[in-house]
């Protein structure tokens, strides 16, 4: 028998090249080993609509066991792969056992970046990766009043509001000046400060954490820098996420922030390929880009399984994300970072627009606001590389889809 | 509960008994049916769980206003029947209920 293609961690990526390699006509053993207890799952909704109970763990599932065995993966569950020995092509497992690999796809994710602070570790203070991690959050909400979310990124966002619909208090401590800083623009930050005023969180913006206090092993007050105390029996960590990427580097593979991969996610191992959280992929002109999402998943688990069967498959397309925080959705498409100009299409104060976002003439990102209609064309404009003038997009009785076609 | 048939791309169709709640994205994805990507997980964020009703139209809720902007957009043919499975929940009112799985999601 050949040595099968293993794929290390069972999340998104790694399921969707196992997947690949089955569609694009691999017939040889195909492995997937993940640490997790469960078949891969969604994660967004563990911040959405899983707290509020509208989903049950067995709803987050994307494959269940035997819809994966159907498809000939095999997929080992409760397992951690330890060692990588890339002269031998063997991966050691923590339970002791080896197993040889022909190709490897490593889609190991990321982990929450811990806090670096006495009292982290008390009863109360979660971290929100896993469904694990929820379902401990879940335990503990029902009897919690007091919520205090540390980091206002998106998962410490959406949790707040999931917290305030419970009807929880709840303060969000962020130590940058604005909301989300590494992911949206200003004026976005100062939209989504606005909503969660407006629906009772207190925001506290530049606020550093600096102690957790706890009482019989139990988070009671969280302390910032400057002397303000804000009692807690509820303490979200969500201050980002560090990629899994200690296996690669161990066995020799080139790492910085991330497994190293270029747009097919090909690594500096030509038997190994790497998708998902856990990679940095290096663009055209040598920067590196980090991407933590689904679709980042999803794409680059298609073109490592592409490159494992010699094909070239880039990921090329924009970047897209999305976030639901009360009745507001935000989808987003390219990368804003470096704007010098943006455009507003809709109505700010109703809660319903799109901001394009341009570098010079040209369009390089656009944040829409319940406003689906703005969100998908703007996809493709940027996928097309158009750049529509000013005044075509303030015109509203245009819609957005109109300027593809032209 | 609720038995719904899902007919693939290729004609293949799979019955299944979806419990009440779960919505037909969940039910075809989880069991492996072929023709649903779903990526944003059933957040109506992706467009990409489309599928035609073939039957039991008339006990559907209507569609959000979200979900038909991103009907708009769907990959496939857009038809009077299109509507997004992650949108769909399962109900006693449902049991024999026929969709098709659009020729492709993205
Ligand atoms: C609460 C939350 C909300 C989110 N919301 C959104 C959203 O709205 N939109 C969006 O686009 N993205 C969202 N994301 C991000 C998105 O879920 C991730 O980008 C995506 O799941 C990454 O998939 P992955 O397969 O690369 O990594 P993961 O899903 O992390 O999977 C990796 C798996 O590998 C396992 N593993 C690691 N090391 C080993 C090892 N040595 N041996 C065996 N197994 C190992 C891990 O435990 C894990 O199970 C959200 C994430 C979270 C946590
Ligand atoms: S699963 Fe994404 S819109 Fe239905």
């Amino acid at each position: 028998m050949t040595a099968p293609i293993i794929i290390v961690g069972a999340g998104q990526a790694g399921l969707q090249a196992a997947e690949s390699l089955r569609s694009e006509g691999y017939a040889g053993s195909l492995t997937m080993i993940g640490d997790e207890p469960h078949t891969p799952y969604h994660r967004p909704p563990l911040s959405k609509a899983y707290l509020l109970g509208e989903f049950t763990a067995a709803q987050l599932a994307i494959r269940t066991p035997e819809a994966l065995a159907k498809k000939g993966i095999d997929l080992r569950t409760g397992i951690t792969v330890s060692a990588i020995d890339r002269a031998t092509k063997r991966l050691r497992l923590t339970n002791g056992d080896e197993l040889d690999y022909a190709h490897l796809c490593l889609a190991t994710g990321a982990r929450p970046r811990p806090l670096p602070l006495a009292g982290a570790d008390l009863d109360g203070v979660f971290p929100l990766r896993t469904l694990a991690d929820t379902q401990a959050i879940a335990a503990r909400l029902p009897s919690a009043s007091h919520v205090v979310v540390i980091g206002g990124g998106f998962i410490g966002l959406e949790f707040a509001a999931v917290a305030r619909k419970l009807g929880k208090a709840v303060v969000v401590l962020e130590a940058a000046p604005r909301l989300m800083p590494r992911a949206v623009t200003p004026m976005m930050s100062d939209f989504f400060r606005d909503l969660h005023i407006a629906h009772g969180v207190q925001v506290e913006l530049g606020a550093s954490v600096c102690a957790l206090l706890g009482e019989q092993g139990k988070i009671a007050a969280v302390h910032t820098g400057d002397g303000r105390e804000f009692p807690a029996d509820l303490v979200l960590v969500g201050i980002g996420i560090l990629p899994n990427a200690e296996l690669a580097q161990q066995a020799g593979l080139e790492c910085q922030h991330g497994i190293i991969v270029d747009a097919c996610s090909r690594t500096s191992d030509p038997a190994i390929v790497a998708a998902g959280d856990c990679t940095a992929r290096r663009l055209a002109d040598g920067n590196l880009l980090r991407l933590e999402s689904v679709q980042n998943a999803v794409e680059q688990g298609k073109s490592a399984a592409a490159a494992l069967l010699g094909k070239e498959r880039p990921f090329t397309a924009n970047p897209w994300f999305w976030s639901d925080q009360y009745d507001i959705k935000l989808q987003m498409v390219g990368l804003a970072a470096g704007c010098d100009r943006t455009v507003v299409r809709g109505d700010l104060a109703a809660r319903k627009f799109s901001a394009f976002h341009y570098r010079g003439r040209t369009l390089i990102a656009v944040d829409s606001i319940n406003s689906p209609e703005d969100h998908m064309p703007a996809r493709k404009l940027l996928d097309l590389g158009l750049s529509p003038a000013a005044d075509e997009l303030a015109d509203l009785s245009r819609p957005v889809n109109a300027l593809i076609s032209r | 509960m609720p038995r719904i048939t899902y007919i693939e791309p290729s004609g293949n169709q799979t019955e299944i008994d979806l419990p009440e709640g779960w919505s037909l994205m969940q039910g075809a994805t989880s069991n492996g049916v072929e023709g649903i990507e779903a990526e944003c997980g059933g957040s109506c964020a992706c467009a990409t769980c489309h599928c035609y009703v073939e039957s039991h139209a008339d006990r559907l809720p209507a569609p959000s206003e979200t979900e038909l902007s991103m009907l708009d957009h769907v990959a496939a043919e857009r038809r009077p029947n299109s509507r997004l499975s992650c949108q769909l929940k399962a109900s006693a009112d449902l049991d024999g209920m026929v969709v098709r799985l659009p020729i492709c999601q993205s």
